[in-house]
């Protein structure tokens, strides 16, 4: 049975991993190649690194630090930010990086996700949304949430589904940073309405968060970052308590 | 030993040659068909779509050099796939190492199934010394369970997480991202 997956995120600026509270006010949590192997080792199924400052900053790759972890993990990894063009993905993946994400450039140009799943494969390609509610609408924003766009957040998933990619990596701006859960009722619309696999992500406090957008939001997988780099959560305890509440997992 | 991955331009093979340099042996990148006859192990890897995957075999001769190997071959996901005799992925036809066809998962299930899940069922020197475990997968297409089936997996249905036919191995799943009990599995096959 596949397993569901756990997937701490080191949210990366200047080389060292930070995580903002709702993406501003950002600390400093450690050094990503000793903090990646430390994860693998406690149990986490993938991770994903987030170049959080890319997007503004045109920071085109991270293709040195995404070397250094693929020479000492033995687990996946998705790399992500500021990823605009079909070289910026082969630099990565030729780095060593198992996936990527995109998240503005696929909006900006929707034509970016079929050309990269022509050339490298779906099962490489994650597209991340940010989305907010605004009234009774989920409103798909860029630039780490500062920015506004005109998209539904159920329809663009789903055009980005059409378009071949893997993954989608949805982050709740209304929940990221609050510690009170992930926007469960979203996930599981996401999850019924489409059929490829949603990784949750925004608003992981506490375990019963993650056993409820397993239960409740249907998710695949479940994205935290201050919660296990502040060690507010064990891993192992994570996946025990899931496992006790009959959710399958890798233990 | 002489280790060869075979380079043919689909997909990330620096995880695979990171995955041998944890295990200490040092795996060389080629094309060429001398490099890879002479190879004491091949390493026969692949992601993304079957049929661009096939043409550039074509192209470059190696659908006639892989089969016809003697020493142990390990193909890794693709690999595998493009092992067996055919894929519904871009209908292609296979290398015909393996006797069986390649088949999209039903919508019952996500597709791809992205992430770990139990090989079980165990029948290989591949797997030696190992009970079931979890290994990690990314795939839309699987093989289904033929008289070569060494592991299994279920997703919605039971199919071919391993299979093998005389020196050629094939995994759906990628033993290199899969921790250390992956790391476990590329020793048997290099101690093969």
């Amino acid at each position: 049975m596949l397993t569901k997956r756990i997937i701490p995120c080191l949210d990366i600026k200047d080389g060292r991993t930070v995580k903002g509270v709702n993406f501003v006010d950002l600390r400093d949590a450690g050094d990503p190649i000793e903090l990646a192997q430390r994860y693998a080792k406690e149990g986490a199924d993938e991770l994903v690194f987030l170049d959080i400052s890319a997007t503004e900053q045109k920071r085109k790759t991270l293709a040195e630090l995404v070397f250094k972890v693929a020479e000492k993990l033995n687990i996946p990894f998705t790399v992500g930010g500021g990823i605009s063009s079909v070289e910026d993905v082969d630099i990565l993946l030729k780095n060593g990086a198992d996936k990527v994400s995109i998240n503005s450039s696929a909006v900006k140009n929707p034509d970016l996700i079929n050309e990269l799943v022509a050339k490298f494969g779906s099962q490489c390609i994650v597209v991340a949304i940010d989305a907010k509610q605004i009234k009774d609408n989920w409103i798909v924003h860029l630039v780490g949430g500062k920015v506004p766009t005109k998209l539904d957040l159920f329809d663009w998933a789903k055009e980005v589904e059409k378009r071949g990619a893997g993954e989608i990596l949805f982050t709740s701006m209304d929940n990221d940073g609050t510690k009170d859960g992930f926007a469960n009722e979203a996930l599981d619309r996401l999850s019924s309405e489409l059929n490829i696999p949603i990784i949750a992500s925004g608003g992981a406090g506490k375990i019963a968060d993650f056993t409820d957008t397993f239960k409740e939001g249907k998710s695949d997988a479940a994205l935290a970052a201050s919660v296990f780099h502040f060690k507010e959560i064990e891993i192992k305890d994570l996946k025990t308590a899931l496992k006790s509440e009959g959710i399958p997992v890798r233990i | 030993m002489n280790l060869v991955i075979i380079d043919y331009g689909a997909g990330n093979i620096q995880s695979i040659k990171f995955a041998f340099q944890r295990l200490g042996i040092n795996a060389e990148l080629s094309n060429d068909s001398k490099v890879i006859r002479n190879a004491d192990k091949v390493i026969f890897p692949g992601v993304g779509e079957a049929s661009s995957a096939m043409k550039k075999l074509l192209a470059s001769g190696l659908d006639v050099i892989i089969p016809d190997l003697k020493q142990p071959v390990l193909g890794i996901c693709l690999g595998m796939q493009l092992m067996c005799n055919s894929s519904e992925e871009g209908n292609t036809n296979g290398l015909g190492i393996f006797d069986t066809e390649v088949k999209r998962f039903r919508n019952a299930v996500k597709v791809p199934q992205v992430g770990w899940n139990k090989i079980e069922n165990l029948e290989s020197d591949l797997f030696k010394g190992l009970e079931s475990d979890f290994i990690y997968l990314v795939h839309s297409f699987y093989a289904p369970k033929a008289k070569e089936t060494i592991a299994t997996s279920t997703y919605g249905i039971e199919y071919s997480a391993a299979l093998q036919k005389d020196n050629f191995f094939g995994t759906q799943f990628h033993p290199e991202k899969s921790g250390n009990y992956g790391a476990k599995i590329l020793e048997n096959f290099i101690s093969l």
